[in-house]
């Protein structure tokens, strides 16, 4: 049983079709590269997986006792969240809230899982630390810690690495890798880099408005537009 | 200091400067936390909107002679959904329509009162508040609310944080933002229509907004800063009714003038601060 299985899935906003005709599957401890370019519909996949908006055809279904809300989400950041006075332990704190529901505070057992998120993205030392303080790649890595309290399976990261230097965004993606291939947590990237994409990835969904591929990246690099995207991006 | 402490004396000796007390606090208790989610979500000119709407109610109740909380609550918790939902449907911009409808109110509220008692030093109090509005089930009725929109702020606290700080990922994760994106929209109008009578119509509105603003120089979490703006709120509106009544001045007006003493103090220290720091 696949974790997530789309068919025949199609996405619109307001009337407007964005993309159309998605038929792939992810299966526990993939690590899922979306890549395409602005207006392919990959955010809009992304809202789908999440469940802000219903497919307008098809299904998108989850398995191996993935829960939708059980996702861990890593959005682009918005300008407002730049200036927020809250520390990173907070913020990692809050990605705790959908296994909590309407109980109030957090338990002991919230605080610590918590902590271990924090040890495992490396932050320990700025946790007391405010938000805003933090460099580009310190706040990536306290939304990462959020996103995986909230979930034991999987993340989907859109666009991680975006606004960050080289150096920071290498760093940025080992850590992702390293909690694929470590803890075994599927991922799902949605990604500009697709050369960043072809090296770490197992698996391709390129996109333009319909799925133009869908499979392993060395399938990928052996088709024609993988090729193209490829060579492009380097 | 014992002067102070006589002059306190003197002011808790009369039963409408007790009730006063006693409500005002809670109020300022309640708008200083309510305040810290509506600063950071950028929904802070909300609480104007709904003061002045709750003008315009209360000057229509006046006229119809009913008593004015039956008047105003209804009105001004209906006032909240209507301004969510237009800041939702895009169709017009949320700063523009908190402007429509504020105006809006107070216009109303000023033609009602022209046609009926004129502008008197009735309508004075209503705008800028008056400490003999509260009769004794009012007193009541205000405490309970108050109490109860203390509690569902403790209650929701994590909530109320997840969707002010990320409604991105608090709906991803199954968070129901809309729904308490009401919650604070209704706690803020059960707030204002509160404290609107003692701290009159045109000023409520800023007991949320400085003691956010203050404690946001100073604090760096989450939660301090809501610790310290509810601090802020109280001490602030204690420090203000003791002017108020010690000097005969009008307890908003003074409640409002002593927070903008200290967010001017909380702002020099953090430049104070900063500057040191680096």
């Amino acid at each position: 049983m696949a974790l997530i299985t789309c068919k025949n899935a199609a996405f619109a906003y307001e009337a407007q079709t964005v993309v159309q005709g998605l038929n792939f599957d992810v299966q526990s401890g993939d690590y899922l590269c979306v890549v395409g370019e602005n207006g392919s519909g990959k955010s809009t996949l992304m809202k789908g997986i999440l469940g802000l908006i219903n497919p307008k055809e098809g299904e998108i279904s989850f398995g191996d006792g993935l829960q939708q809300q059980q996702i861990g989400y890593l959005p682009q950041q918005n300008s407002a969240q730049k200036n927020f006075p809250a520390s990173v332990y907070e913020v990692v704190l809050s990605g705790r809230l959908n296994s909590r529901g309407l109980l109030p505070f957090y338990s002991r057992h919230d605080r610590q899982i918590v902590a271990e998120n924090i040890e495992k993205l490396g932050i320990v030392s700025i946790k007391d630390k405010s938000f805003r303080e933090l460099s580009g790649g310190q706040q990536q890595r306290a939304l990462l810690a959020r996103a995986l309290c909230a979930t034991k399976k999987a993340l989907l990261l859109d666009e991680p690495a975006a606004g960050l230097d080289p150096l920071v965004t290498s760093e940025l993606y080992a850590v992702i890798k390293s909690l694929s291939a470590e803890s075994g947590i599927t991922i799902i990237m949605i990604s500009h880099d697709i050369r960043a994409a072809t090296e770490y990835a197992s698996h391709i969904l390129h996109l333009q408005n319909k799925q133009l591929f869908f499979g392993r990246t060395d399938e990928y690099l052996q088709t024609d537009t993988g090729k193209l995207f490829s060579a492009g991006g380097q | 200091m014992t002067a102070i402490y006589e002059l306190f004396n003197e002011m808790i000796r009369f039963t409408f400067m007790q009730r006063a007390l006693a409500v005002g606090v809670l109020v300022s208790l309640c708008a200083a936390l309510l305040g810290v989610n509506l600063v950071l979500k950028r929904y802070a000119m909300i609480g104007t909107g709904l003061s002045h709407v709750g003008f315009a109610a209360m000057a229509i109740a006046g006229v119809i002679d009913i008593a004015p909380l039956t008047m105003t609550m209804p009105v001004v918790v209906g006032t909240a959904f209507l301004l969510l939902r237009l800041n939702e449907s895009n169709k017009i911009n949320g700063d523009s329509a908190v402007a429509l409808i504020s105006t809006s109110g107070l216009a109303i509220g000023i033609i009602v009162l022209s046609l009926t008692t004129g502008i008197t030093l009735h309508v004075c109090n209503i705008m800028f508040g008056s400490i003999f509005a509260m009769t004794q089930a009012d007193m009541y009725v205000s405490i309970g609310l108050s109490i109860v929109v203390v509690g569902l702020f403790i209650l929701f606290y994590k909530q109320l944080f997840a969707v002010t700080y990320d409604e991105d990922f608090a709906r991803a994760t199954g968070v129901k933002v809309e729904m308490y994106k009401s919650l604070l929209a209704v706690l803020t109008a059960v707030t204002m229509v509160l404290g609107m009578r003692m701290m009159g119509a045109l000023l409520i509105a800023s007991l949320t907004l400085f003691p956010a603003l203050s404690a946001m120089r100073a604090c760096k979490r989450f939660l301090s800063v809501v610790i310290t703006a509810a601090i802020i709120g109280v001490v602030c509106f204690f420090i203000g009714m003791l002017i108020s009544f010690g000097l005969d001045l009008p307890p908003g007006a003074s409640v409002v003038s002593v927070n903008l003493v200290i967010f001017i103090i909380f702002s020099i220290a953090g430049l104070i601060r900063r500057g040191g720091v680096a």
